[in-house]
Parts: C-alpha cells; sequence; structure tokens
C-alpha cells in the first residue's frame, strides 16, 4: 500500500518536474530569441527544413480536405436546396477549425518529429556537451532558431491549408458539382468576418505553432540520450502536440466563438 | 540544403506562398470591403420590433448595401428597441424623410434593414433618427394570424 502511495507520488512529481524544466526551457528559449538578430541565417535554414520541406503534405492535405468538405456540404446541403451556402460551409469549417487543427498534427508529424529526432541525436552523440566545451551556448545556437522558425511557420502553412482547400471546396462544388460560382464566392464573403473568424484562425495557428514546436525542442532536449531514449522522446512529441492542439483548441474556441 | 542560394530563393517562396494565403483569405473569402470603411456616419431608428437583427447585419437601399448594424438598444421608457447604424460616407445624401423597415433574405434567411428613400429636399445628418420605420414580421405571429382568420371564416 505504502508502496503504491510513494509510486504514485514519484510519478506525479516527476511530472511536475518535467513540466517545469520545459517552462524553463521555454523561458530561457525565448530570453535568447533577441540573439538571433545578428545571425538571422539559421533561423531562415531551420524554415526551409521545418517549413518548406512540409509544404507538399500541407497543399496535398488542404486540397483533399478541401475537396472533401465540398462534397459532403453538396450532398447534406442540397437536401435543403441550400447548396448555395456551400461557400460558407468550407471556408468556415477550414478558416475557424480545420486549417490551424489539421496543419499543426500535420506539423507536429512532420516537422515536430524530425526536430526532436535531430535534437535528442545531437543529445546522445555528445554534440551538445560539445558545444557547451566549446563556449558555445546550445540553447541559443541550437534550440532558439529551431523554435523561433516553427513559430513563423506554423501560421504561414495554416494559412496556405485553409486558402488551398478553399480552392479544394470551389474545384468539387462549382467545377464538378455546378453550385453557381458567383454565389459560392458571395455567400462566403456575406459570412467570413476578418476579425471574428480569419484573425482568430490566425490566432490559433500562432498558439498552436508556438506549443508544437515547444513540444518538440523541449522533448529533443530532455530525451534520455540513448537510441531508445530518442525514438520515445520521438513519439512523444508527436502524441503530446496532438493532445495540446486539440485540447487547447477547444479552450481557444469557447473563448472566441464561445458567447 | 546544399548551396544557401537555392535555400533561400526556398524559403522566400514558401514565406511569398504564406502571405499570399492570407492576402488571399482576407481579401477574397472574407468581407474586408464592409471593415475597410469604419468611417461613416451614424444614424438611428426606433422599432416596434427587430426579432432576428443583429449587430453587423447589412443596411441596404434598392438592394445595395449601404452600411452596417453598430449597435441595438432598448429603450426601457418607450419599450421599442433603438438601432444604430453606420452608413458609408458615400451615400451621405439620404431624403430627411427616408423609412427603414426590416425584412428577412429568403424565407428563412438573415433579417436585414431595407431603406426606401423619401421625397424631401433636406438630407439625413450624422446622429439623425429616422423616423418612420416598419418592425420586422414574426414568422409565429403570421401564422397565427393566419390560423385565427381562417378559423374565423369557418365560424361563417
Amino acid at each position: 500500500m505504502i508502496n503504491l502511495l510513494a509510486e504514485l507520488g514519484r510519478r506525479a512529481l516527476d511530472f511536475f518536474e518535467r513540466l517545469g524544466r520545459g517552462h524553463l526551457l521555454l523561458l530561457s528559449i525565448l530570453w535568447r530569441q533577441a540573439g538571433l538578430v545578428p545571425r538571422f541565417w539559421l533561423v531562415i535554414q531551420q524554415i526551409y527544413s521545418v517549413g518548406v520541406l512540409s509544404l507538399l503534405i500541407i497543399v496535398v492535405s488542404g486540397l483533399f480536405v478541401g475537396m472533401v468538405l465540398g462534397l459532403q456540404g453538396y450532398n447534406i446541403l442540397v437536401d435543403f436546396g441550400a447548396e448555395e451556402s456551400l461557400g460558407t460551409v468550407v471556408s468556415l469549417t477550414l478558416v475557424r477549425e480545420l486549417g490551424p487543427v489539421v496543419t499543426a498534427l500535420l506539423f507536429a508529424g512532420r516537422a515536430g518529429s524530425a526536430l526532436t529526432a535531430e535534437i535528442g541525436l545531437m543529445k546522445a552523440t555528445e554534440q551538445l556537451s560539445g558545444m557547451e566545451m566549446m563556449a558555445v551556448d546550445p540553447i541559443s545556437r541550437v534550440l532558439a532558431p529551431r523554435f523561433l522558425a516553427g513559430v513563423l511557420s506554423m501560421p504561414l502553412l495554416a494559412s496556405i491549408f485553409s486558402a488551398v482547400g478553399v480552392l479544394g471546396g470551389y474545384m468539387v462544388g462549382v467545377v464538378l458539382l455546378g453550385v453557381d460560382e458567383g454565389a459560392y464566392w458571395s455567400q462566403m464573403q456575406a459570412s467570413v468576418e476578418i476579425y471574428e473568424d480569419i484573425a482568430n484562425g490566425f490566432i490559433k495557428s500562432v498558439v498552436f505553432g508556438v506549443v508544437a514546436t515547444w513540444i518538440a525542442v523541449f522533448e529533443g532536449y530532455d530525451a534520455i540520450p540513448t537510441s531508445e531514449g530518442v525514438s520515445r522522446a520521438t513519439t512523444r512529441t508527436v502524441v503530446h502536440t496532438s493532445l495540446a492542439v486539440l485540447g487547447l483548441d477547444f479552450i481557444l474556441t469557447a473563448l472566441m466563438f464561445g458567447d | 540544403m546544399a548551396n544557401p542560394r537555392t535555400l533561400e530563393i526556398w524559403v522566400g517562396v514558401f514565406v511569398a506562398a504564406g502571405i499570399a494565403a492570407l492576402f488571399m483569405l482576407t481579401m477574397r473569402v472574407s468581407n474586408l470591403s464592409g471593415v475597410l470603411n469604419e468611417g461613416g456616419y451614424v444614424l438611428t431608428a426606433r422599432f416596434e420590433n427587430i426579432s432576428g437583427l443583429k449587430e453587423r447585419s447589412p443596411v441596404t437601399m434598392a438592394g445595395v448595401n449601404i452600411g452596417r448594424v453598430t449597435k441595438i438598444g432598448f429603450d426601457p421608457r418607450t419599450y421599442q428597441a433603438i438601432v444604430t447604424m453606420r452608413i458609408d460616407n458615400r451615400f451621405d445624401n439620404l431624403p430627411r424623410d427616408t423609412s427603414a423597415a426590416i425584412f428577412t433574405a429568403g424565407l428563412l434567411g438573415e433579417k436585414y434593414i431595407g431603406m426606401e428613400p423619401g421625397g424631401s429636399d433636406e438630407v439625413l445628418k450624422p446622429g439623425n433618427e429616422i423616423e418612420l420605420t416598419q418592425s420586422s414580421l414574426v414568422l409565429e405571429q403570421l401564422i397565427g394570424q393566419f390560423l385565427f382568420n381562417k378559423a374565423a371564416e369557418g365560424d361563417n
């Protein structure tokens, strides 16, 4: 019985310790962002590997999500004779929810796991200790540029996802199923508000970008420096990011669209 | 990522594509034009019943969007709704005796304010109140009236 309690307590302490380490790391990464200005080349390199290389999967998923939304929305709306509202359905779903959320999930799988594996392997092969030996701060040289690159890339990727999705819905709805083209765009414009919907969706994607990159960077930096530890950290990145994004999405939605 | 030059170009393409997508979302998907015209002048109108009218509902004249409802209030003395609307500055020559009515777009669509120009030479000034108003039709009242009339016909 006592052993059970002790086990429970140990796990809780471990959990809170990790949580605290994560926040301290976030603080020290934020603290070192100013040092990136003279070395912006590092950030650009990371935007390439985090953002540009994620473009393909984002564009393809956005297109197909938009096409599926167009098809499903049309099939339901046509029963009510309201297929003209297809543009509203597709654009609001994408801009408010699917754009930021699906992008964040794909981002965790495509970019977050790569970040964790890269930093974890740097730790396992003692490159990070090597940097410290040379008086190079690994947080400002390795973690800070990756974090900034992720935070900058995520909103751009989410915007691309939503825009491509709207075009996908257009392809299926207007070109394939024959919804009136003018109605598709005008109904969309009549019901999508720039502050309410687009700005809030953008804020969501920024928040998800911070959370996803933070988790990825922290898991890599905190990984047990063995091959097994790195593989576990990579799995944890994807799982924790997905859970955090879905949970945060509910909270943000309740705050933004709740009333 | 071999050549720094190609890498830079790709990042440039990525950032440009992201900004273009955001631009398309704001310009093509949303109603930015309605927001840019934050300027404009304010008119008020009193209605017996505004059921279904909301803030940001459109204000139209001859079917053209000329403004938006900005605030809906309640006058506790007269028990009327006070609707404040912002009219675009381009339409600053509405006659003084313009009337406002609440209509429904389509059978179950959104409510909007439709304005009908009067014949007066004077124009509405910022802050003026529109005197002639017609309330929103409430579907339940309409159906109730219809049923009542049918029942009355049946009695005769």
